[in-house]
């Protein structure tokens, strides 16, 4: 128990913590992303109404303003879609969706650009120059794009049913692959300067293989800058996600996610029902812009230059 | 000079030939071929006879070099689609994508380097830090909100502008303007600021950020020092020299509203190839998802080599490796 606290106090003593407390900015970003977080962790138990369940949907509630205009009904604050769903719920429930999708891509695409990063620096020579033409040509292509291409060619290989069925996972690994490049190149520098050190000589004296050096001797210190990376990664998946759901190649409208959400509240907005569009846009540019500010924050902490 | 531009062609020919080769691949393996082609009543010898024609029995590095040698020809076959020749279907959906793509571009230049410029010269000003943060705002704002944003302010509630298409275009032989109606005009306005705005505020900080590094120099103090007008010094001397990779992110960004492109053409319904392409994913239409795909990556390519060789061309300390330039996040 005491070890515990003391754990604690030392993390409270730390610089980043410093940093932190002394950056508002940074602060207020992060109560943003944990109310984004739990309430989207939380959503099903949580939300006002829960809109998966069609049994539980009223048509009759469909297309309800706000709570505070005039027609507005006190129990759906945020208003109602086409089908009678509550809006703030169905914006809780999307943001778990898109937050999800955006962390399995991170992670997807994090272990794939750690691995070949490792691999490329360490290893070196013609595995090096292979993994690094493979990264250059995928860097001339915007991520979007890479993403788009990905899904249709599992759209084409696969039967529609199945497609249908695991579409989450096509666009976790689309956004994955079209993503890892930047962590290759991160590890991968880091490796070639981490790999000449005394220490990593002295595993390398004493025996070990070249797999486990690399795990549990260069990884450790090459986490650092892969953090930022994965911060700010966040953001771009989550958009990423959100651009390729609007353009209908993302998740199922059955569980629709933020972008979906737009795309089917954007087929209102010319008659004037905007609550479905911006209420969901809203959510999606607070959840972006806290994420990006809390990775720039852990830039500026983690740099020892700027310090 | 040389092994520089040989050694870039030849980076240049690698990114093509992969990407010739994931198009390929995509033809070959995605669905069969025969299927597409032949009815279902179809017997085992005609689709024998079929394969045979279209080269298919053949060797796997064959195949790809006679799609190779098609593909430079420009057939890339039949859309399944629409059942009209790929190339017929791009080609008249390309005048529209690039002349949004120039639009965006033109209007990305024209107020980005002046505000830039600004923000530079008079960074503690109160319009300077106005400007910064809707920049900021520009970033975070995925393109598809910024439309739909634009849309609802001045198609739905203003009714100034149209929300959807092309308007009235002109036919000049094979090309066809939307440049010269007021229609066409005036349906230009919402896609080329939606597509612009993000590349508009890339170049507003690239200049503020190279005019501060600028204005700090010794050849900007003696001309100071010499009694130059301001604004002899600011866009004579500071200006001309923030140029350089105004330039370069200004090339490589074309290559990248070329894709996103896709994403405005689809808020506004705008008939180009990016909508063509996206459409061509839903239904899986291979033959033009490959044929645009390579016919983006030649524009890449060629792009990139443009800038490479400007970049040697104006500022010759930075040889051979230009970092990789960030794109933007979506």
């Amino acid at each position: 128990m005491t070890a515990l606290a003391a754990k604690l106090r030392s993390a409270l003593d730390s610089d980043l913590f410093f940093s932190f407390r002394h950056s508002p900015a940074t602060v207020a970003a992060a109560v943003t992303v944990l109310v984004f977080l739990l309430g989207a962790g939380l959503a099903p138990w949580i939300a006002p109404h829960n809109t998966y369940e069609v049994v539980t949907l009223n048509l009759s509630d469909a297309f309800l303003p706000p709570a505070w205009t005039e027609s507005g009904k006190a129990s759906f604050l945020l208003g109602t879609d086409d089908q009678g769903r509550d809006v703030l719920s169905t914006i809780m429930l999307g943001a778990r969706v898109s937050l999800m999708v955006g962390f399995a891509a991170v992670l997807f695409a994090a272990t794939l650009g750690i691995t070949l990063g490792l691999v490329s620096g360490y290893v070196g020579g013609l595995v090096d120059a292979a993994i690094m033409r493979v990264a250059d040509v995928m860097l001339s292509f915007p991520a979007v794009l890479i993403a788009l291409l990905i899904d249709g060619i599992a759209r084409g290989v696969l039967p529609r049913d199945l497609h249908s069925r695991i579409s989450i996972y096509v666009l976790i690994a689309a956004i994955g692959l079209s993503t890892w490049v930047q962590y290759a190149r991160t590890v991968r520098a880091t490796t070639m300067v981490e790999k000449s050190k005394e220490y990593v000589m002295a595993a390398r004296v004493i025996g070990l293989h070249p797999a486990l050096i690399m795990l549990r001797h260069v990884l450790p210190n090459v986490l650092g800058p892969v953090l930022v990376i994965a911060t700010i990664g966040l953001a771009i998946a989550v958009l990423t996600e959100a651009t390729l759901s609007f353009l209908g190649v993302g998740v199922p409208p059955t569980q629709p996610s933020l972008g979906t959400l737009i795309r089917v509240g954007n087929n209102f907005l010319y008659s004037g029902e905007w609550w479905m569009t911006i209420f969901p846009a809203l959510a999606l540019v607070v959840l972006v812009l806290s994420v990006n500010l809390l990775g720039d924050w852990l830039r500026d902490a983690l740099n020892p230059k700027l310090r | 000079m040389t092994a520089f531009v040989v050694r870039r062609l030849m980076q240049a020919v690698l990114v093509m030939l992969t990407v010739g080769f994931i198009a390929f691949t995509m033809f070959n393996f995605i669905g069969d071929p025969v299927n597409n082609l032949v009815g279902p009543d179809a017997t085992a010898e005609d689709r024998e006879r079929i394969r045979v024609s279209l080269g298919l029995d053949r060797p796997f590095y064959v195949q790809y070099v006679k799609f190779l040698a098609n593909a430079v020809q420009g057939q890339f076959g039949t859309s399944f689609r629409l059942g009209m020749k790929v190339t017929t279907v791009l080609a008249e959906r390309m005048p529209a994508t690039l002349e949004l793509v120039f639009s965006a571009a033109l209007i990305s230049l024209c107020i980005g380097v002046p505000l830039g410029v600004y923000t530079g010269i008079h960074r503690r000003g109160v319009l300077s830090r106005v400007f910064l943060t809707f920049s900021l705002i520009g970033i975070s704002l995925p393109t598809f909100l910024i439309g739909i944003l634009l849309i609802l302010i001045f198609s739905v509630y203003l009714k100034w502008l149209p929300s959807f298409g092309r308007g009235q275009v002109v036919d000049l032989g094979w090309w066809s303007t939307g440049f010269l109606t007021q229609s066409g005009l005036r349906s230009l306005i919402l896609p080329a600021i939606t597509l612009g705005l993000f590349q508009t505020t890339l170049i507003m900080r690239l200049v503020r950020a190279e005019m501060l590094e600028v204005m700090r120099t010794d050849y900007i103090k003696f001309a100071r020092a010499r009694g130059l007008s301001r604004r002899a010094i600011n866009f004579g001397h500071a200006l001309k020299n923030t140029l350089v990779p105004v330039i370069t992110i200004t090339g490589l960004q074309i290559g990248g509203l070329i894709a996103f492109a896709i994403i405005t053409e689809t808020v506004f319904q705008w008939p180009g190839m990016g909508l063509l392409f996206l459409q061509a994913i839903q239904y899986a239409d291979v033959p033009v998802m490959s044929c645009y795909l390579i016919l983006v990556a030649l524009m890449f390519v060629m792009i990139n080599l443009a800038v490479d060789l400007l970049y040697y061309a104006v500022d010759p300390r930075l040889r051979a490796d230009r970092g990789a330039v960030r794109g933007r996040q979506v």
